[in-house]
């Protein structure tokens, strides 16, 4: 027997019969005997406290220990490890699924069964332990049976990734859409789901012929591929202007365009109305000096576009510089060589080069684009989109689940679409360019063309973001921003106050509770998403196994699904046995993991697919340990889609606001929450100290992040000018 | 590929086992000590924590406040319907309170403060056979900017019929009743004062002059307060706000008469901490209760009559206030009814 296995049998045995299976306070509903304490594990509950149906789990851990303790019977070990470990599994959801806190879950189980006198709480330590144990079990008998060429890792991982996005988004999301069919009354019919799917204000095309608005689907898709465009083009000329020319400012740069993506919701569109409303500055300069008429444009398509390219351009930049930068020269070298103007170099080697990256740029901003809440909430005016659509179908005066769920799920149906697009465009060509071989030259020079087109939309870019930050920043210690505009720190100190009490020191500002919750919950999901990404885009990138496609696909289910309908979910999930978590930190951490992980998987898929297997191999074969090989040379090539995933997954657990308006409890309030609050009340000074704050706080942890995970050095790409001199080996 | 893949197999313990901490690491931490009392709030921030912090102090009882809008609440509360982490919903227009009646997921309690209580608050309690009670009302009125007014020489809007004069063209923002309960008490508020036919004439008329159907009900408050539009329909509470804030604005009542919000209290069925929530409804009933409003500089008219008047607030006297028609109007079918009509006819056209 391997070790590994025995291992996670010994877990399994732990937490059937030594940790507490159930969580918290559900330990003893009201119907329950006295049982003996909260800690109270499986094996102790079924025996003394009639929980019966727990008992037979202990049958697939005998039998496992069985085939893992008696040598006789090693041939047939897989077998019955993949067959206790998938028993083990099913016993423990159905009878988790079907026994809720005041006996059998529905009607139906009853009147089959007859009646339970007991209940039981959501699972605990000793359940999550067992669950485990078993699904891994369950993998290592695959692997031992011959799938997956018999790797237990790959087994285990796919087990592991499958296991927890089923838990985690398939159960939420399947609670919300299965009410697509809903006639009102608890029923499902494909009549009520019929006529949601092709109502006339989602589909029509009015606004082609007369003037009339157009059907939602039609303003989410324009207002999704213009975002995606605009971001991608953007990204581009940053991550080339950063990467490939002589731009001295770079750092600069960088900070520039990771700004919008530490700002929290409404910000953004806060300044972009002082600036372009009708009573905005800029408006108003416009007439004074060249006598425009002051309007609304910016409330609508245009005000939204403009906010979203501004919010989604650094993550289109996050995935670019990645791939830019593993761009290797020598192919380059090798076109010019052969007489390749630049501009055909370009053309011919660097561009399709960079293609995954464009892709995947393209992609996330376009998914990004159609999730997005905040943005058409504050800038949309007339003008409707489908996230916004759904947050009212919930929560509007209407109180439509069902229609949420319809248009939930034509959302969805669009990334998909998405995505089947982007695989087509890449196709199965290789990209790799990381390689062993000799890899020294020096990036070439852009073509001319490109460079001042990189030029021309970066820095302008960079300006006005900088103005907008400007304004935010200084907006923080004005009096009333936009009317009295009189300096103050009253707004911070109502903020972050600090005093002297009997007790010491006393955090008596109204921002501090929720900013301590904020950075526990970033800070703890911040690694967990990174690692489940980056281990997913391993997956993905290199192993090969039947149905890797759909699975990439179901990786990036949470992500293309607004953050509202997310939400409600949870609560409709995790709110009652067998998963209980709401009021807890820990729904928040789960529910930042799993929507933030599709970023760093497409980051760290972007970023393996330039390195090239034969590194893996040359470093093995030159005698070097498995542990050394991921830390001396996988981890440092994915140095980019570390931080990525890093730096994006601490972010957005700070920042985002719509995922979380439902999961945030008294005890848990989170800082965009508290944030939006005060924006609704008028209260703006306070909220933008708020913001300005995060911001800062977001920069220093961002400096720490690259600073720990350091910089890729790929061949002399980074090298200063004096080595440039030097021969190349 | 072999040797590849070898490393990983060695690595697949080591991942195995951070996923085992991992799973320790959510665990979920033991739910929240007994005798806390969670209570959802639908008024400003500031408020929520006033009456929270003024019943600690009364009670001893510790009481964690999410603010939450009426959509949100209602929607938190029946997705939790089946094992109710919330105890009691605390204001908030009295249209969802009454819905949450109807679906029942609140609990019917009589209080002793009954009899104390203004005839529009105990008739929210009627109409909700028990299971809400209103704790203030908010009249329905126009804000609008004084110094862009002041600048273009505009008379304020005194009346409904002022809305359709042509210098407001484009001037005015209303919310988008299928999307804010605030819009929806307009609609059916023109609907009682008008009839619906003449109702729906006046708004393909108010349509020329509006410029944008939000989607919050304060919304058009703050855009006024802004100077970003001139002319907003509004709970006039939410005006006086952004004047108390600073803002050039005013409110004024429609001359026509003018429909109101019952911002109102329920307590949750299945609630784990009665007697705390019976508690805390009755000190939100209390004169006591009800004055940390005005100190926090909200000003809804308190619902009981012993209870001090905030000199700010808009004196519902004054107002010619409709006999608001929460039976018929609150009901599942005619909200449905009036708002389809509304999107085929009014926003199907806007532009």
């Amino acid at each position: 027997m391997r070790p590994r296995s025995a291992i996670w049998l010994a877990l399994g045995w732990v937490g059937f019969a030594l940790l507490p299976w159930f969580a918290g306070s559900g330990t003893q509903p009201a119907l329950a005997p006295p049982s003996p304490g909260p800690a109270g594990s499986a094996l102790i509950d079924g025996l003394t406290n009639g929980r019966w149906w727990l008992l037979p789990i202990a049958l697939p851990l005998l039998l496992a220990l069985a085939v893992t303790a008696l040598p006789g019977l090693r041939a047939r070990r897989p077998a019955v490890l993949l067959a206790s470990g998938a028993f083990g599994l099913a016993w423990i959801t159905v009878q988790g699924f079907a026994i809720g806190l005041d006996g059998w879950a529905s009607g139906w189980l009853g009147a089959l069964f007859g009646p339970l006198a007991l209940g039981q709480g959501g699972f605990g330590a000793g359940a999550a332990l067992t669950a485990l144990s078993f699904l891994f079990l369950m993998t290592n008998g695959f692997a031992g049976l011959g799938f997956m060429k018999g790797d237990r890792f790959t087994a285990g991982a796919i087990g592991l990734v499958l296991a927890a996005i089923a838990a985690f988004v398939f159960l939420p999301v399947g609670y919300v859409l299965s009410g697509a069919g809903d006639t009102g009354s608890g029923g499902f019919s494909a009549a009520a789901l019929g006529a949601r799917l092709a109502a006339p204000d989602i589909w029509r095309l009015s606004c082609l012929t007369e003037a009339k608005s157009c059907g939602v689907v039609w303003n989410s898709v324009f207002l999704a591929v213009m975002t995606g465009i605009a971001t991608t083009l953007l990204g581009l000329a940053f991550a080339l202007v950063a990467v490939r020319t002589g731009f001295r400012a770079k750092k600069l740069l960088r900070v520039l365009t990771v700004l919008p993506i530490i700002t929290p919701p409404f910000v953004i569109s806060l300044a972009v109305i002082l600036l372009f409303g009708r009573n905005g500055t800029v408006t108003l300069a416009m007439s004074d000096w060249f006598g425009l008429p002051a309007s609304r444009w910016i409330y609508g398509l245009p005000g939204v576009l403009l906010t979203q390219t501004l919010a989604f351009t650094p993550i289109s930049f996050l995935v670019m510089i990645g791939v830019v930068q593993g761009i290797g020269p020598s192919l380059e070298e090798a076109a010019q060589t052969l007489r390749a103007s630049r501009w055909i170099t370009f053309r011919t080697v660097t561009w399709p080069l960079m293609r995954p990256g464009v892709a995947n740029a393209f992609l996330i901003s376009f998914i990004e684009s159609l999730a997005d809440f905040g943005n058409p909430l504050i800038l949309g005016g007339n003008f409707e989109v489908l996230s916004t659509k759904i947050y009212f179908a919930v929560v509007g005066a209407q109180n439509d689940p069902g229609r949420a769920a319809a248009l939930g799920i034509i959302l969805l149906c669009l990334c998909l679409g998405a995505f089947w697009v982007q695989r087509q465009w890449l196709g199965k060509k290789s990209y790799a360019t990381v390689g062993g071989k000799g890899d020294n030259g020096i990036p070439s020079q852009l073509p001319r063309g490109i460079k001042i087109a990189a030029y021309a939309t970066a820095l302008p870019w960079a300006a006005f973001t900088f103005v907008l930050y400007g304004l935010i920043l200084f907006g923080g210690f004005t009096e009333n921003w936009g009317r009295n505009n009189s300096l103050t720190l009253r707004h911070y100190l109502a903020a972050f106050d600090l005093s002297w009490g009997p007790g010491g020191l006393i955090w008596s500002g109204r921002a501090w509770g929720s900013l301590f919750t904020t950075i526990e919950v970033a800070a703890l999901s911040a690694p967990l998403t990174a690692a489940v990404g980056l281990l997913t885009a391993y997956l993905l990138v290199r192993q090969s196994f039947k149905g890797r496609g759909a699975f990439e696909f179901l990786t990036m289910l949470s992500f293309a699904i607004p953050g509202t309908v997310i939400g409600i979910s949870y609560i409709l999930a995790f709110n009652q046995p067998p998963i209980e978590l709401t009021g807890t930190i820990t729904i928040l951490i789960i529910c930042f993991v799993f929507r933030n992980m599709p970023v760093s998987i497409r980051a760290g898929v972007a970023a393996m697919s330039q390195i090239d297997r034969s590194l893996d191999e040359c470093s093995l074969t030159l005698g070097a340990g498995s542990v050394q090989t991921i830390r001396r040379v996988i981890l440092p090539l994915l140095r980019p889609a570390i931080v990525a995933s890093l730096v994006y997954s601490f972010v957005r657990a700070i920042t985002s606001i719509s995922a979380v308006i439902f999961l945030v409890s008294p005890k848990y309030e989170l800082a965009t929450a508290y944030i939006v609050g005060r924006v609704e009340q008028g209260d703006f000074g306070l909220a933008i100290a708020y913001s300005s704050a995060l911001i800062v706080l977001m920069s220093v942890v961002i400096a720490l992040i690259q600073f720990a995970v350091g910089e890729r050095r790929i061949g002399r790409r980074a090298a200063t000018p004096v080595t440039l001199q030097e021969k190349p080996v | 590929m072999k040797s590849a893949a070898n490393w990983i197999k060695s690595a697949g313990f080591g991942l195995g086992a951070l996923a085992a901490g991992a799973v320790f690491a959510v665990t979920p931490a033991p739910a929240k000590a007994q005798g806390t009392l969670t209570v959802l709030c639908g008024v400003q921030e500031e408020w929520c924590k006033a009456i929270a912090v003024a019943f600690e102090k009364k009670s001893g009882i510790a009481v964690a406040m999410s603010r939450k809008s009426a959509g949100e609440a209602l929607a938190q509360i029946r997705a939790e319907a089946a094992n109710p982490k919330t105890d009691v919903w605390w204001g908030g227009p009295g249209d969802p309170h009454l819905q949450a009646a109807e679906e029942g997921l609140t609990l019917a309690y009589e209080s002793p403060q009954y009899k104390e209580l203004q005839p529009w608050a105990q008739s929210q309690y009627k109409q909700s056979q028990g299971r809400s009670i209103g704790i203030y009302a908010g009249a329905l009125g126009f804000t609008y900017n004084t110094e862009l007014l002041g600048k273009r020489k505009i008379q304020a809007p005194k009346c409904w019929a002022d809305l359709l004069r042509p210098e407001f063209k484009d001037e005015i923002q209303v919310a988008n009743p299928n999307a804010s309960g605030t819009a929806y008490t307009a609609l059916a508020t023109l609907v009682q004062i008008f009839g619906e036919e003449k109702a729906f004439d006046y708004l393909k008329k108010l349509n020329e002059n509006v410029n944008q159907y939000t989607k919050s009900g304060s919304a058009p408050a703050a855009a006024v307060a802004r100077s970003e539009t001139l002319v907003g329909i509004i709970f006039m509470h939410d005006g006086i706000n952004q004047k108390i804030n600073g803002f050039p604005v005013d409110v004024s009542a429609p001359c026509e008469g003018t429909g109101y919000e019952i911002g109102s209290v329920s307590i949750i069925k299945g609630s784990k901490n009665l007697d705390a929530a019976k508690a805390f409804y009755e000190f939100s009933l209390s004169p006591e209760g009800q004055a940390t409003g005005a100190e926090t500089k909200q000003f809804q008219m308190p619902s009981n009559r012993k209870a001090a008047v905030p000199p700010e607030a808009p004196n519902l006297e004054e107002i010619r206030l409709i006999d608001y028609n929460f039976q018929k109007y609150g009901t599942a079918e005619e909200r449905k009814r009036l708002l389809s009509r509304w999107d085929a006819e009014i926003k199907s056209v806007a532009r």
